[in-house]
């Protein structure tokens, strides 16, 4: 499977925040998407999970996918937990939800359990996610990756409240997606741990002006 | 594909129903608001029990209106707060049958209250027995399409932080055919000017094409708000 992006741009309240970006990615790769506060990384993220429109270029996935959005993982800044549920029953849910016709797992517990305890979440699975630390959370939201199987991970500043030993995870899990065949695109100010490509945003665009 | 959709819905209703109960209060605040209502208003109104069976149905229908659209801001605001509305938006699943579930897991735990409800606060305002019977169908019937077009509202308001009150402002004037009706029917009196069975099918359409048409434009609503 290979992604190709064309001359990308995006707009966000009437300001253009980057233009004519292009990059391809293959199976197993990882592109890094670094730059200063501002110059778009998420907004990049977003465009390509499918949402935020493109203002102009195209994404195309091969073979013949009409677009991301079903290949895709995000995990943005929200970790989009329900406080009043529990970390099991927030990680079920995403399951059940996102797993496509092919995502669909021959046991879907198995792989829920298999992803909490990966991420150490296994003792506090029955904890309701209001409880949780900001480290926590930030393992509960990363765990969907593994409950579900997704081709393309979109993550956004992945590692933000993790410590290292869970930073030490995270690369593991990434590394592990990346040797199966997966593709990883991370906006990220620190270092993962992986060998990736850069793919470095100006941010110079309406500046301080 | 088809094959997965049933059980990403099911899914859903399923969580979004765990979440109300949890969170207690939501079914059984809209139930106590509408008593509040139903109960002031004999209040404004004076002890004139006549004048009171008279107009209960209109009233148990407004209380029933605005205890609709007291919670239902929240409805995609909570999942637009905390990330999860993004990730609805990655699901296979169309936008339009996500809307649809809210709106049925919204109703059962808000609009299905006030339905049983509504009898036993019908006897404070001393309507007949057929008179009960015929508010509690005519909401039976109109709540759906009270939740559907406040989902609208819910939609277009989604990234506001205040928005309960714009989306009353929204949504109470489109909302005056289901009242006109279902006051209409409500208040049918054998050998009245209106049988009950001329405004009941009307609103019963009205509903059938809430249930058709406002998911499409609450799903833009959403998709529009969530640039």
């Amino acid at each position: 499977m290979q992604i190709e992006a064309s001359a990308l741009a995006v707009e966000r309240g009437g300001r253009i925040i980057f233009t004519n970006l292009g990059f391809s990615l293959a199976a197993g790769e990882a592109l890094v998407v670094t730059g200063p506060n501002g110059a778009g990384k998420s907004s990049l993220l977003r465009a390509l999970a499918g949402l935020l429109p493109l203002a102009a270029g195209r994404i195309a996935a091969t073979p013949g996918a009409s677009g991301l959005r079903d290949l895709s993982h995000y995990v943005g800044h929200a970790d989009a937990l329900k406080p009043s549920l529990t970390v099991y029953e927030n990680l079920e849910f995403w399951a059940a939800f996102l797993a496509g016709a092919e995502g669909g797992a021959a046991d879907p517990v198995a792989r829920i359990e298999m992803a909490l305890s990966r991420f150490g979440l296994a003792r506090i699975a029955d904890l309701p996610a209001a409880y949780l630390s900001a480290g926590q959370k930030r393992r509960a939201a990363l765990a969907r990756l593994l409950a579900v199987h997704r081709p393309l991970w979109l993550l956004d500043e992945p590692a933000t409240a993790l410590d290292a030993a869970s930073q030490k995870v995270l690369a593991d899990v990434m590394k592990a997606h990346l040797a199966d065949g997966g593709m990883i695109v991370a906006a990220t100010h620190a270092p993962l741990g992986l060998p990736a490509r850069e793919l470095a945003l100006g941010g110079t665009v309406g500046g301080s002006a | 594909m088809s094959k997965r959709r049933p059980s990403a819905l099911a899914a859903l209703l399923v969580r979004e129903l765990r979440i109300t109960r949890r969170i207690g209060g939501a079914a059984s605040m809209g139930v106590v608001f509408f008593l509040c209502l139903v109960t002031i208003t004999p209040f404004a109104i004076g002890p004139d029990l006549k004048l009171l069976a008279r107009i209960g149905p209109a009233i148990l229908w407004i209380a029933a209106l605005l205890s609709t659209l007291l919670g239902l801001d929240r409805l995609f605001q909570a999942d637009h707060d905390d990330g999860s509305l993004d990730l609805l938006f990655l699901g296979e699943t169309p936008l339009e049958l996500i809307v649809l579930v809210k709106c049925l897991s919204h109703w059962l735990m808000t609009g299905l209250p006030l339905v049983a409800a509504s009898p036993v606060f019908g006897l404070m305002l001393g309507l007949t027995p057929q008179a009960l019977g015929e508010v509690a169908l005519s909401l039976l019937v109109g709540t759906p399409a009270l939740t559907l077009i406040g989902a609208i509202g819910a939609g277009l308001t989604v990234s506001l932080r205040r928005g309960g009150l714009l989306l009353s402002i929204l949504v109470l004037p489109i909302s005056v055919p289901i009242l006109i009706f279902g006051v209409a029917a409500a208040s049918a009196e054998p050998g009245g000017l209106v049988p009950f069975m001329t405004p009941f099918p009307i609103l019963c359409g009205l509903t059938l094409g809430a249930i058709a048409l406002t998911p499409f434009a609450t799903a833009a609503a959403l998709r529009h708000g969530a640039e």
